[in-house]
């Protein structure tokens, strides 16, 4: 290879000598020595020098006190030069202001120059300079270049619009630029049509509700002929955007598919899997009776299938959006189960990726092969893989039920191979099968038993102790097993010890008599010894019950349980329906919405798919929940109720909480790959798997029955140590409720210091660039320092929870204040709380744990998204019924009805149409919630009068109260 | 769209740093280098999120290339991206090194500029790019306005690929037939899985701008021509031999989808010199070049028995080359002796595996080799996990059955008809990952 080098060396430069000289100066007095370089009369002695200093700025090195210097050199014939003077331009222009428009002159004399090349070049990397002196120098070069006789420029000036546009968006649109840029979507050229298409598109995500790009039928035209002839990118930027096109009907969406299907075959995967972006959304418009449509589907498999024979990285990529197309539309990929069989050599990311389609594609078809195959893998070397194959096993034997014989029996045989981490996932999965199949396969019991001693991983502990506890009968010496975990009792993990509460409880609810001892042992364990408040909480209750009534605590200990549902892992029908809109995309690849990763105004719209227009399909009534969620009935089975409906559910149903807010995946950790890091998320949104197990007593339904309302458990998570009984949490409830203000209300007093031992918190909620933040003011009027804060809520009505940390950093000395404003998120655990927007806090700190209530404005959780279409907003309010309507008076209110209109936006909601009749003015709203729900508003305002009616719908007319107060709020203040 | 580009050496260091958008600070080049190449563990996913920045990531030797972005970019074109980066660099001065990249780091910059605008990919043909970006630096100036417009139109235009005003003395066409067949076999000669993965690499010498088409014994088409009745040259050549079902292809930029789409016809203009013409994947009546059979004895707690036959299936006149078969061996193997009846066989401690290498086998006929491998008692727990038998080969022929019907040349402009052009066929069939699992 050296031989080849040397040539290759050999015929750039000739005998010179190479390029990596310039990466080892490192000596002292280099910057002098550089600037008496670069001020040297030679040519090759100036250009040598440059060289250098780009070497310099690329490892890091400080190089802008050259800047004079190097700009000087700007001036040249030299093409080369020039390329580096410009690079170095572009790094440190924004830190030399100043001295940057030293360089405009030569700017804007390259864009005048003959040479289209440098022309091009002049006005590229002057959209890079984001200097305000400069940009205006820009506007004029930047006008011609877009009308510019050589298609080169003309693309380049296009991007360059868009690079404009992130400096200064308001210059962009008072120049007319962005007219131009539409403009250049009918040019001639291929390639400037596809830059145009990319620039427009980048614009049109910060400006939401603008028609910037204005889509019709004539200019998707446009685009699907520049489709056919320009670069391989050129087609992903206009794919891309032709997704975001919604047809007319389905006839122009099956002539748009018919164009695009050809993509299928290009070479480049990200053009293919942009191709089938567009095809998986324009399908859904489509009347299924349509022969196209069938033929469509067959067609989608081929290239997928083919995306695997890429390189690993676009396997990846190609894996993840695969997993979301085979959960919308199983029937596509169904019989190509055998393509996703792990290869030996496949890198770890691939395989644990295959592993999770197989069990998606699993069927009574095809088990035996897909069990042959995940047994092989159950033999392999790498443990997460390994682990990921075993748990693949059980949750075969829940999806198919005519299998699951033969996977216990090979979890069976894995267990026999004592390697302890296949062990221990093996009886995590068993525990999931006896709930799924009860009193059918207890025979394994005993060989589960006997690897007792191996397990050392709380969740398989935690499982066997279930198993016993729920099987206590059975087991000779259930009691022994049980009692031999009780020594170390506190050394354990929550997630045991509370397993470990309810086994004995169990146990002796079957066998009274010879374990009176044991239930009284783990009782005072739980209870005294514990400062865990969900352990205490749960042994109190147990506690209490027994002895007040042994036979309601056997109903509700021993209650039937409900079967675990077959699919525990798949993704939320509405989230699916949004990242099948971003094929292709990282959103794709993280299974997160945009919103999730992404800072700023680009991640807030939701993109939805169509809904169906063809024949037959009418039954659908196009309000949002049918819409977004049941557009393709046949798709995945919803076996997980979407947010509102679970919102619904808890207002009906008073009863304890669901044990989960979302798919409980039994396995997030291994799924997300490296994204651990991603705040914020979904992470929190799926519980852990343990969760039904741990909230076993909360899930059964007779429990409810039994405690009323009352929040029996608190979430898992919440581990803040606890000074007080039980009733610390629902004693402080009257603490001082916060008065239903502003937009922004003032702050109020939320805990006294005499009640928290010198802690004062006041405090207030917003919704900032939406995001909630709760702002707090910690004062200290105790005499010692505080340190150690964190915060906890409980469970309520709309999930919410902090997003992070409470950011008190210093310690908060006697007399000092601090501020500190925490993001919430709203993917916490529900539970209805009444009034509805409460909220119960608790604060620890290094002295003790303070609990208060307070309430939130529901104004906060209008997202930004809100704003219905017409129509949608008509057939919702029809389809809505009048029951669920309540009518409230605004008394006072001096304001007309477009101020007021404009008013109640900022706070996120939204006037879809005014209608005057007879000096009455009706202003139609819609709100929507972090939960998804969606309120639906009429606000009629009488010229003279100062008392509005309003009238809300809502399919949860719970909230029509709370929204109301908001209403007051933000139109008083 | 892509906010920035490093490239790092192994250790880390960054050779290449070059930032598109606002929103990616000099961090971002530290925050890479701390999580994902210093990172403990080994590498869990290409594409890895910091502090709410994506990085994207492959690897070419012990050279690091990392694009970020902050944005929710179209993942697939960032990977492709980044292959392609690949390609050209390798183009312009051969194997991706920390010596070639440094020696280069002007030309990389000056390419980075060019075919990545704002984080959006430009044209990014090396054919085009090469016209215009030599790194003799001073071409720009002595060039004539028409050249400056031929570059410009070539950059931007319909066919990006090639130029115009190529002429050849002879004009001549390399069509090359490469198929990597795979296999994933059962102990009990099962066959799990197979597939070919097939591509058709070509080298075009010819002058002007030809117009070319290229025909294959695809199922779609014979079957189309018999049932029309159609009896053109190429279908009655063809009509004896089988034709072969193509599960799915895909093609170079050059080839006219929407024809292939409608018509299944390959037609192009082929870029100058060495491509890339298609890709395709059958998994139908696949021929098998060699069975492998496995018989693995586990003799007491210390001692291995393996005895593997390999048999050859097909034309005996045709001779396979390169033949490799890999054994595993567990961990704890302290000896082995081997016995074969062709070739050679050794022992590899470092690669725990019995390496079997036969220079030359004709088709129909079978070899063997036997082992015994003495084994360190262990107290490890831990089962062997038997990887797979593996194995590596060439053969002359494509394993999918694929025939070239027709590759014809048209252009119009210039004095040379299809007959004047020199047309070299080859087919070559090597082993993918071609496993028997024992």
């Amino acid at each position: 290879m050296e031989w080849a080098n040397q040539l290759c060396e050999n015929r750039q430069f000739g005998s010179k000598m190479t390029d990596s000289k310039y990466f080892t100066t490192t000596k002292k007095g280099e910057i002098f020595e550089l600037k008496a370089e670069l001020n040297s009369d030679k040519k090759e002695k100036k250009k040598e020098a440059v060289k250098k200093v780009i070497a310099s700025m690329t490892v890091g090195k400080d190089v802008s006190a050259l800047f004079p210097d190097v700009v000087n050199c700007m001036q040249t014939d030299n093409l080369e030069l020039k390329k580096l003077v410009y690079l170095y331009l572009m790094n440190y222009a924004k830190s030399q202001p100043d001295m940057a428009i030293m360089a405009v002159n030569t700017f804007v004399k390259d864009c005048e120059d003959a040479n289209p090349l440098i022309r091009a070049l002049a006005v590229r990397t002057m959209g890079c300079i984001r200097v305000d002196k400069i940009t205006e120098y820009l506007c004029e070069p930047l006008r011609k270049c877009l009308k510019d006789e050589d298609p080169y420029v003309r693309k380049t000036a296009a991007v360059c619009v868009a690079k404009l546009h992130d400096i200064n968006a308001q210059l962009v649109e008072d120049q007319g630029f962005l007219d131009t840029l539409k403009d250049l979507i009918s040019d001639s050229n291929p390639m400037v049509v596809a830059n145009a298409v990319a620039a427009l598109s980048e614009i049109a995500e910060s400006h939401p509700n603008s028609n910037l790009l204005d889509l019709n039928p004539q200019s998707i035209n446009k685009l699907l002929t520049a489709l056919n002839e320009c670069t391989e990118w050129g087609q992903i930027f206009i794919l891309d955007c032709l997704a975001n096109y919604t047809p007319r009907d389905d006839r122009e969406s099956q002539s748009i598919c018919e164009r695009v299907t050809p993509r299928l075959s290009h070479a480049n995967s990200a053009v293919v899997l942009s191709a089938v972006k567009v095809l998986m959304k324009f399908m859904e418009m489509l009347p299924k009776d349509l022969d196209y449509y069938g033929t469509l589907l067959k067609k989608l498999a081929p290239p997928l299938v083919t995306l695997l024979s890429a390189e690993p990285e676009l396997q990846y990529v190609a894996l993840r959006n695969i997993n979301l197309i085979v959960q919308k539309r199983p029937e596509i990929l169904k019989h190509e189960m055998k393509v996703f069989f792990v290869k030996y050599n496949d890198p770890i990311y691939v395989k644990l990726e295959k592993l999770d389609i197989m069990i998606r594609l699993a069927s009574q078809a095809n088990i035996a092969q897909v069990l042959a195959e995940l047994k092989e893998y159950a033999t392999e070397v790498d443990v997460d893989f390994v682990r990921k194959a075993v748990r693949a096993i059980g949750r075969c034997a829940i999806k198919v039920e005519q299998s699951a014989e033969r996977c216990v029996s090979t979890l069976l045989d894995l267990i026999q191979t004592k390697v302890n981490y296949v062990v221990q996932e093996a009886i995590v999965v068993i525990k999931d099968i006896f709930r799924k199949y009860p009193n059918k396969y207890e025979s394994v019991i005993a060989t589960l038993c006997e690897n007792l001693d191996s397990l050392d991983e709380p969740e398989a502990r935690a499982a066997m102790i279930w198993i016993v506890g729920e099987y206590a009968e059975r087991i000779d010496n259930a009691d022994e097993l049980l009692e031999s975990f009780l020594e170390g009792f506190h050394d354990e993990s929550t997630q045991v010890q509370l397993q470990l509460l309810t086994a004995i409880v169990k146990l002796f609810l079957k066998k009274p008599t010879e374990t009176q001892e044991l239930v009284q042992q783990v009782l005072s364990l739980a209870t005294q010894d514990s400062d865990n408040p969900d352990l205490r909480d749960r042994g109190y209750i147990y506690w209490r019950l027994l002895s007040t009534d042994p036979v309601a605590a056997k109903e509700v200990v021993l209650a039937e349980k409900p079967l675990i549902s077959e699919e525990t892992d798949l993704i939320e029908p509405t989230l699916l329906e949004e990242l099948i809109c971003h094929i292709g995309t990282l959103a794709s690849v993280y299974h997160k919405p945009p919103s999730a990763f992404v800072e700023g105004s680009r991640g807030v719209m939701h993109k939805r798919l169509p809904a169906r227009t063809g024949s037959g399909e009418s039954t659908e009534s196009p309000d949002v929940g049918t819409a977004a969620g049941g557009s393709a009935p046949e798709a995945a089975p919803s076996i997980i109720p979407s947010q509102g409906d679970l919102l619904g559910d808890l207002l009906n149903l008073d009863m304890a909480p669901p044990t989960t807010t979302g798919p409980p995946p039994p396995n997030t950790g291994m799924q997300m790959g490296g994204m651990d890091l991603l705040g914020g998320g979904l992470d929190s949104l799926m519980g852990d798997e343990s969760e039904p197990l741990g909230g076993d007593i909360g899930g059964s339904p007779a429990m409810g029955a039994g405690f009323g309302a009352a929040p029996a458990v608190m979430p898992a998570s919440l581990n803040a140590p606890v000074g007080g009984g039980l009733g610390d949490l629902f004693d402080l409830g009257g603490g001082v409720g916060m008065p239903m203000g502003a937009y922004i209300p003032p702050k109020t007093v939320w805990l006294p210091a005499m009640k928290a031992k010198g802690l004062e918190i006041s405090g207030t909620f917003a919704r900032r660039a939406g995001v909630i933040q709760m702002e707090l003011i910690l004062t200290n009027k105790a005499m010692s320092v505080m340190t150690d804060f964190a915060i906890q809520f409980n469970r309520n009505s709309f999930g919410l929870a902090p997003a992070g940390p409470l950011q008190v950093l210093t310690p908060l000395g006697p007399n000092q204040t601090i501020e500190v404003s925490l993001p919430l998120s709203t993917v916490g655990p529900v539970m209805k709380m009444d009034p509805l927007n409460n909220l119960q806090v608790a604060v620890k700190n290094n002295i003790d744990v303070f609990y208060f209530s307070c309430q939130y404005p529901i104004s906060m959780l209008f997202v930004e998204d809100g704003k219905m279409e017409r129509q949608v907003f008509l057939a919702t309010w029809k389809d809505i019924p009048n029951d669920n309507e309540s009518q409230f008076q605004i008394k006072d209110c001096h304001l007309n009805s477009d101020a007021a209109s404009s008013k109640l936006q900022g706070s996120n909601i939204f006037t879809i149409a005014k209608r005057t009749v007879e000096g009455q003015d009706m202003l139609y709203m819609s709100i929507k919630l972090s939960n998804g729900i969606w309120v639906l508003a009429e606000l009629r305002v009488q010229a003279g009068n100062p008392n509005y009616t309003i009238s809300l719908k809502c399919r949860a007319p719970e909230v029509s109260q709370c929204v109301f107060q908001c209403y007051e709020a933000v139109l008083k203040n | 769209m892509i906010g920035g580009l490093f490239i790092y050496n192994h250790k880390g260091e960054v050779l290449i740093s070059r930032v598109y958008r606002d929103d990616i600070g000099r961090n971002a080049v530290d925050a890479f280098r701390v999580n994902v190449i210093h990172a403990r563990q080994q590498v869990r996913s290409p594409v890895t999120n910091i502090a709410r920045t994506s990085f994207f990531h492959v690897k070419r030797s012990n050279i690091w290339l990392a694009a970020v972005t902050k944005q929710n970019v179209n993942a697939a074109m960032v990977f492709e991206f980044l292959y392609k980066m690949c390609d050209v660099m390798a183009s312009y001065f051969g194997k991706i090194s920390e010596e070639n990249i440094k020696n280069n780091f002007v030309l990389i910059y000056e390419l980075l500029d060019e075919i990545l605008d704002f984080g959006y990919p430009q044209n990014s043909e090396t054919g085009a790019l090469k016209t215009f970006i030599t790194q003799q630096g001073i071409k720009g100036q002595f060039q004539t306005k028409e050249e400056q417009s031929q570059i410009t139109s070539q950059v931007t235009g319909q066919i990006g690929w090639r130029r115009e005003g190529i002429k050849y003395r002879r004009n001549e066409l390399f069509l090359d037939v490469l198929e990597s067949v795979n296999l994933l076999m059962s102990p009990q000669g099962q066959v799990l899985s197979a597939h070919v993965s097939g591509r058709v690499v070509m080298k075009s010498y010819l002058s002007g701008m030809p117009e070319c088409k290229f025909g294959m014994n695809d199922k779609i088409v014979i079957d189309k021509a018999g049932k029309g009745g159609v009896t053109n040259e190429a279908g009655k050549s063809t009509s004896g031999k089988q034709s072969i079902a193509i599960d799915d292809c895909t093609f170079n930029q050059c080839v006219r989808l929407s024809k292939f789409d409608s018509e299944r016809s390959i037609s192009f203009i082929p870029p100058d010199g060495d491509y890339e013409l298609m890709r395709y994947r059958t998994t139908k009546d696949i021929i098998l070049p060699f069975r492998v059979i496995p018989l693995v004895r586990e003799v007491g707690r210390t001692k291995l028995e393996v005895k593997v036959v390999i048999k050859s299936n097909f034309k005996p006149s045709l001779l396979a080359q390169k033949i490799e078969v890999r054994i595993p061996t567990p961990l704890n193997t302290s000896g082995v002796q081997v016995i074969c009846m062709k070739g050679k066989a050794k022992y590899k401690a470092s690669e725990n595996a019995i390496v079997w290498k036969i220079k030359r086998m004709a088709g129909m006929k079978e070899s063997q080799i036997s082992a015994e491998i003495e084994l360190l008692p262990t107290n490890d727990k831990k089962k062997w996990a038997r990887p797979p038998i593996s194995m590596n080969f060439e053969v002359p022929f494509a394993p999918s059955g694929l025939k070239v019907r027709y590759l014809k040349v048209f252009e119009s402009k210039l004095n040379y008809s299809d007959h004047d052009v020199v047309k070299w066929v080859r087919y070559i069939g090597r082993s993918g990952i071609y496993e028997t699992r024992c």
